[in-house]
């Protein structure tokens, strides 16, 4: 765990100029490219120059404004907390913005997230993934802090953003999603089951109702692989299964009640 | 011959540029009934607008020395909380004083936020110790403020996606590579689309320039100028959540003199320096140095807190270019409409810029105010009590 006290920062445009770059330490990039119309996809390689805290998404742009202005790339917070960077670096889930280059070794293959239909190069087209949510999603809850603290006059309770950051990294590691069209997903398993914890106000019937079918909380095989690819602690695997605790509880107390036994 | 005249169509407006400004003008434009293009290069909101460390400013860090901006700020904070129901943090802020350089500045301070209609309550040490247990334990006084935090890209994403449901076709990885200009008319774009790869022509009866930070490198296209400075700062994301309520430091701007809580995170901001081009960012060692010192008087646990990212954004501050302006910290947040034909003379063609985050619907009510004037249509702005659709619906197939 590095502290803030300790966190040192360098930049790869301090050190180099474009036609020194063989002299200053690099990684080799292959990134996966692909426009609309293409036949096929195919790789480009780039050697990117890099520093000691040189993260992925600060690489892949030093390609983008100084080698090739076509690469597209998505982001927007650059911390973690909007979940657009989401890609595949040597095949394993990853947000560009906080992983640093240096742990990836020394070639660095980039791609897209699996099983979200690719927009543009390295860029998905996330309407796939907001597709397969329940029709209320949460956004805020209450704030775990409130415990230690009062609540400022006229608050009712702190509130605070769910850790979900919609970055769709569990729905790309998951192998059920990779081979059914009709599995929800871990992403919109995990909302579900933070709606039927505080509903705020959300009518728990519904989403459970949504969530318990064949295709809905039923699929999922405990791989955890979502859990093991979440950035932000939703750890989705263990949602899954206090939804289905939830579900079970609710025929043992009710028999007869959602379907049969 | 018809005895029924033909409909004139709608006026057709293209904005360059999706961040919050470029969304919120292509929001109200819809709803007044214009048609709207909007290309970005990107993602929306990845130039400046998504990198800011997400407060919902209250306007009391500017009720003493820009209160323009203030007024501003505390009137669109009010808005936004109507407009966009559950899209914030909404514990309140406080303004730490520390030493005695604050405590004199605490009298300014609340006659400031009274003068600018900002509410304030002030505390005693032990009051803002509960609520906020992390607080340097010597703090002197502490005073109370409508701070939030927003979540910087999907609380703009709301604006589009509201946009796009009336009407308004929203493109992003579209990137403007000239502007087509004839007799010193702006007339549309030129445009590479990276999604497929291909170049095009996009005409309309205005181009808006809400490229923010790049802002010269568009009007640069039309042979004007615009008085912006691309003014970056540094920012810290730190795992853990240190506090519920935007904590500040009690004196004028300062680095490192914010901290606002973000879902599991503590963002330390800010510092300041001026660039020419905001594409070429640096994330110098010792500006990130001070976000650790300066944001541990205000909460010690910072300085143990492990780190999570480091990054620059440039602000788009309206000022001169002359060299006093060195830190950018001297020019207002305020926000301008040019209307190039005024101030250029080169016709169909708008830039909008400056501002804050929280000030965006606002600017984009100035702006199409301005645009609405330019085309002859009278048509009343509906931004300020129009609910928008949640930022899911920008994803709706």
């Amino acid at each position: 765990m590095v502290t803030a006290a300790e966190a040192t920062v360098a930049r790869p445009a301090e050190a180099v100029q474009v036609d020194v770059v063989e002299l200053a330490e690099t990684r080799r990039f292959r990134v996966f490219r692909f426009k609309r119309d293409d036949r096929a996809p195919h790789f480009d390689t780039f050697e990117v120059p890099i520093g000691p805290r040189t993260t992925l998404l600060e690489a892949l742009r030093w390609i983008q404004l100084k080698r090739d202005r076509t690469l597209a790339m998505r982001h927007s917070c650059l911390h973690a907390s909007c979940g657009t960077c989401g890609v595949l670096a040597n095949g394993r889930e990853v947000l560009m913005c906080v992983t640093n280059v240096r742990e990836l070794g020394r070639e660095i293959t980039v791609e897209p997230l699996a099983n979200i239909p690719v927009l543009t190069d390295i860029v998905v087209d996330m309407r796939e993934f907001y597709a397969r949510f329940p029709d209320v999603h949460p956004y805020v809850r209450e704030s775990e802090l409130v415990l230690q603290s009062e609540t400022p006059e006229g608050i009712d309770r702190s509130v605070r953003y769910e850790d979900c950051i919609e970055c769709g990294l569990c729905v790309s590691a998951c192998p059920i999603v990779a081979t059914s069209d009709r599995y929800v997903g871990p992403a919109a398993l995990a909302a579900a089951q933070r709606l039927a914890e505080e509903p705020r106000g959300v009518d728990t019937e519904d989403v459970l109702d949504w969530a318990d079918h064949e295709d809905g909380v039923w699929r999922c095989h405990a791989a955890f692989e979502c859990t093991a690819a979440c950035p932000s602690n939703v750890n989705p695997a263990a949602r899954i299964m206090a939804l289905r605790g939830v579900l079970v509880g609710g025929r043992l107390r009710f028999p007869g009640r959602r379907g049969s036994a | 011959m018809s005895t029924r005249a033909p409909r004139a169509p709608a006026a057709h407006v293209l904005i360059v540029g999706g961040g919050g400004t470029g969304g919120a003008l292509a929001h109200d434009l819809a709803l007044r009934g214009l048609k709207v293009t909007l290309v970005e290069r990107g993602e929306l909101t990845s130039g400046t607008t998504g990198r800011h460390h997400g407060l919902l400013h209250s306007g009391a860090r500017y009720a003493v020395h820009d209160r323009e901006s203030a007024v501003e700020c505390i009137e669109e904070n009010t808005i936004l909380r109507r407009i966009c129901p559950g899209s914030f943090e909404e514990n309140d802020g406080l303004f730490v004083g520390l030493d005695d350089e604050d405590m004199a500045y605490l009298e300014v301070f609340l006659q400031g936020c009274a003068d600018c209609g900002i509410p304030t309550q002030v505390l005693r040490p032990d009051e803002a110790l509960r609520l906020e247990p992390n607080l340097n334990p010597d703090l002197k006084v502490a005073v109370r403020v409508p701070d939030g935090t927003m979540d910087a890209m999907r609380m703009p994403l709301r604006f589009f996606a509201t946009a796009a449901h009336n009407g308004a076709d929203i493109r992003p990885y579209m990137e403007v590579t000239d502007l087509i200009v004839h007799d010193r008319v702006v007339s549309g774009a030129v445009v590479h689309d990276h999604v497929t790869g291909r170049d095009g022509e996009i005409h309309a009866d205005v181009v808006v320039n809400a490229t923010g930070p790049w802002s010269e490198q568009i009007a640069r296209m039309a042979e004007v100028e615009v008085p912006i400075q691309p003014s970056p700062g540094v920012l810290l994301a730190l795992r853990g959540r240190l506090c519920n309520m935007v904590v500040n430091r009690l004196h004028t701007s300062g680095d490192g003199d914010i901290v606002v809580p973000q879902r599991a995170l503590s963002i330390v901001g800010t510092s300041s320096w001026t660039v020419d081009d905001p594409d070429d960012l640096d994330v110098p060692q010792d500006h990130v140095d001070r976000m650790v010192e300066e944001g541990s008087k205000l909460i010690p646990a910072v300085r143990q807190a492990e780190f999570r990212a480091a990054w620059s954004a440039a602000r788009p501050l309206i000022g001169s270019t002359d060299e006093s302006a060195t830190s950018g910290r001297e020019l207002s947040r305020t926000f301008k409409t040019y209307d190039h034909k005024e101030t250029d003379a080169v016709e169909g063609f708008v830039t909008l810029t400056g501002g804050k985050g929280t000030t965006l619907r606002g600017m984009a009510e100035l702006c199409t105010n301005v645009i609405c004037g330019k085309l002859g249509i009278e048509a009343e702005c509906r931004t300020r009590d129009t609910v928008l659709l949640p930022h899911t619906a920008h994803y709706a197939a």
